[in-house]
């Protein structure tokens, strides 16, 4: 079981403007099979780039320690591999591309990961009964398949396509990166809903935030602070509470 | 910094494709001795068994030809062309007509089958008696295998509907006025270098003419193939639609992988009449040279249409994915009140190629418009230009034209220019013109490859993306076969 998702030691820099800056200063964590993991944290303090370097942006250099996932070397792979795997990342920052159908894009995914899995590929009729109800489920338009991905999309809108991929591509481990950043009350429900209901035994995810609001409709098993590349504190659903109480400095204090 | 290089390998691998298509069919062959001057020009016309007035009209072409010299001014460069190093008439040797497939030159049949044309289609190609009736295909295809048309198809139907669709040297001799009347009049022979050598030396090509009020039944698609070692070729394509009448031409190229640099200056004219429209669409694929640049045709085109009646419509799309060197300039001549120009251009360069390529919409009448869309994709150390002119003449009222030009790179040692001539005569004419640069960002490559897609996938969809605006314009089948080549060109060898 403790062997799902496990990083140890994690060091990782990035090329500033020709000096190396350290961001990850070792990073010990790990996520069983069928949990959901919340990581809190200032700006600034890693969260983001940890989510790259788990799913394999090349910008990132690691320099030290470990992540293996489902027993495999993680950074060993390529990003395409890992998404095999069954790693997902929802981006902080949807990318657009233009001109490329947003349907069509979903369905070359989709395609690409069953294929990688051993799964038959889905025929346009099934991929379309598919995509519906899951554009239903998270009420989106079908206007927004129609559309080049992300391009014009409104802040709330490139939320839930990423979260529509998600539920498309059926990862195990799912990392959402400040999904609930950009949505108002009812967009955060259903973006919550459309995280819930993929619950059970076999998908675990990572849920990076700022606020403690979107704990509040996911509730996660575990609740880590993460300050200056390092995780400082680790806890139950409770510290994000008290987070959203007190603030990080008691936690920054404690760690000092 | 580690990144960086590790980015510009990736991309390296990803521009480095391999010419799938490089193959060359061994058939018995009947040439000319190399090289240039009248008596040459009086064997094609001889072989041809041309009327005198050709003749003439040839070596009128050919005389003008010596007295000019090679355009300089495209931003491409090449070893000075040795025209007298080259054969410029190759036939393949005629057989009777086969029974059957199996009695069809196998390597003929090869070729077919890696051009992906269906084997019923090969039949008909290749000639086999009895062909026609066995299956009925919504293309026709004229077939210029090295030169010469191996076999024209559904003739039949397109006679019954009034069309005439032949080679070009069979319209010479049959169909002698229209030819007479409407061949160099839309680029005389001494338009430029490369069309006065295509008038005195072209040996072969297609003549579409589309009688009043007809919509021609079905698409009309040529296989240009260069077969035959330092053979150039000089096309010559003419097409001519009358009042209320229609046509959509498709002309789609491939060609063997060779060594040596090879020469083709081909000529296509277009005339609308009143109402009339003609749609041609290109996609072109010939050897683009190796990695190094070794090889790879020079493709030299002279592509213009008039647009003489009033609301008449020429559409020109183009997909350029091959040729070491691509010079042209499919252009509008809008004569015609009201009628209406369009230019829709994929132009992908990678390795060492390089292509100037572009459009002239040339107004002359009121009420005129035309749009440009020209995509352009440079990878690897490749180099292309977008050059374009419109011109808004005095009696041009009210024309309008819509311009847009977007480069993307693909790597950091390539090159995109635009060039864009606008001239305005006319107070009350509009002209406008976007243009954008942009390269497939490492976000963009991420994003896909974090939902599962392979690197190459990737870009083919990001390109294919970019070019959506033009490939939306080719023929269905045509825009598959598209795809297809864009993702050829630019992923090969990735993985």
């Amino acid at each position: 079981m403790s062997d799902f998702l496990k990083i140890q030691g994690l060091e990782a820099r990035i090329d500033a403007d020709g000096t190396p800056k350290e961001i990850l200063k070792g990073i010990d964590l790990e996520i069983p099979k069928g949990e959901i993991h919340a990581i809190m944290g200032p700006n600034g303090s890693g969260k983001s780039t940890l989510s790259y370097v788990l799913s394999g942006r090349e910008d990132y250099e690691v320099t030290s320690g470990s992540a293996t996932f489902k027993g495999e070397d993680l950074l060993a792979l390529e990003p395409e591999e890992r998404a095999a795997l069954g790693m997902f990342l929802a981006f902080q920052s949807p990318v657009e591309l233009p001109g490329v159908n947003n349907a069509n894009f979903l369905r070359t995914a989709v395609n690409a990961v069953r294929r990688a899995r051993g799964e038959d590929e889905l025929d346009a009729v099934a991929f379309l009964k598919a995509v519906r109800a899951e554009t239903k489920r998270l009420s989106m338009s079908d206007e927004m398949l129609k559309r080049a991905v992300n391009v014009g999309f409104s802040g709330g809108e490139k939320k839930r396509n990423e979260v529509l991929q998600m539920r498309l591509l059926q990862p195990s481990f799912a990392i959402l990166d400040e999904t609930d950043s950009g949505l108002d009350i009812d967009a955060l429900r259903i973006v919550a809903d459309g995280v819930n209901s993929l619950r059970g035994p076999d998908f675990s995810a990572l849920v990076i935030t700022h606020h403690q609001r979107l704990l509040d409709y996911i509730v996660p098993d575990r609740v880590h602070v993460m300050a200056k590349g390092k995780i400082i504190y680790s806890g139950g659903p409770e510290v994000a509470k008290t987070l959203e109480k007190q603030g990080y400095t008691q936690f920054l204090e404690a760690a000092a | 910094m580690p990144a960086v290089t590790e980015t510009r390998e990736t991309v390296e691998k990803l521009a480095k494709s391999s010419y799938e298509w490089g193959f060359e069919t061994d058939i018995e062959m009947d040439i000319a001795p190399k090289g240039l001057n009248e008596e040459t020009v009086r064997l094609i016309s001889a072989r041809k068994e041309e009327p005198e007035w050709m003749l003439e009209w040839r070596l009128k072409a050919f005389r003008m030809w010596l007295e000019m010299k090679e355009p300089e001014w495209a931003k491409v460069s090449h070893p000075p062309i040795d025209y007298q190093d080259a054969h410029y008439f190759a036939q393949p040797k005629k057989k009777p007509g086969p029974k059957s497939l199996d009695e069809v030159d196998p390597e003929l049949l090869k070729t077919y089958a890696k051009l992906g044309i269906p084997l019923h289609e090969q039949a008909l190609l290749a000639g086999v008696e009895g062909a026609e009736e066995q299956k009925r295909m919504p293309v026709a295809v004229d077939a210029v295998f090295d030169s010469v048309s191996v076999a024209t198809t559904f003739r039949k139907t397109l006679e019954e509907a009034g069309v005439i669709f032949c080679p070009i040297s069979e319209a010479i001799r049959e169909h002698s006025d229209l030819v007479k009347q409407y061949l160099g009049s839309v680029v005389p022979a001494g338009d430029n270098f490369f069309a006065a050598l295509n008038s005195a030396v072209f040996t072969d090509g297609s003549f579409v003419y589309v009688p009043k009020g007809v919509r021609c039944p079905m698409e009309l698609s040529t296989y240009f193939r260069i077969n035959a070692r330092n053979t150039g070729q000089f096309e010559r394509t003419l097409i001519i639609v009358e009042e209320r009448a229609s046509v959509s031409y498709l002309e789609g190229c491939t060609a063997p992988q060779r060594d040596e640099n090879q020469l083709h200056a081909a000529v296509v004219e277009l005339i609308a009449m009143d109402d009339a429209s003609i749609k041609y669409s290109t996609v072109q694929n010939w050897y683009p040279g190796d990695d190094e640049g070794r090889g790879g045709i020079y493709n030299f085109v002279t592509k213009r249409g008039a647009c003489r009646g009033v609301r008449s419509k020429i559409s020109w799309t183009q997909v350029e994915t091959g040729s070491s060197i691509t010079w042209k300039y499919p252009s509008c001549v809008l004569a015609g009140e009201g009628s209406v120009g369009e230019f829709y251009s994929v132009a992908v360069t990678n390795n060492h190629q390089q292509a100037d390529t572009g459009t002239k919409m040339i107004h002359l009448a009121p009420n005129t418009r035309s749009t440009i869309i020209a995509k352009t994709i440079s990878a690897g150390k490749s180099d292309s230009t977008y050059r374009g002119l419109v011109r808004m003449q005095p009696k041009a009222r009210n024309a309008r034209n819509f311009t847009q030009c977007d480069s993307l790179l693909i790597g950091d040692q390539c090159g995109a220019h635009t060039v864009p001539y606008i001239e305005s005569r006319n107070m009350t004419a509009r002209i406008e013109h976007e243009a954008t640069t942009s390269k497939i960002s490492e976000d963009q490559l991420f994003y896909c490859r974090s939902r599962g897609l392979s690197e190459e996938d990737a870009v083919g969809l990001i390109v294919n993306g970019f070019c959506r605006e033009v490939l939306k314009e080719l023929p269905m089948e045509f825009a598959v076969e598209a795809q297809k080549l864009l993702q050829i060109s630019l992923e090969g060898s990735v993985g």
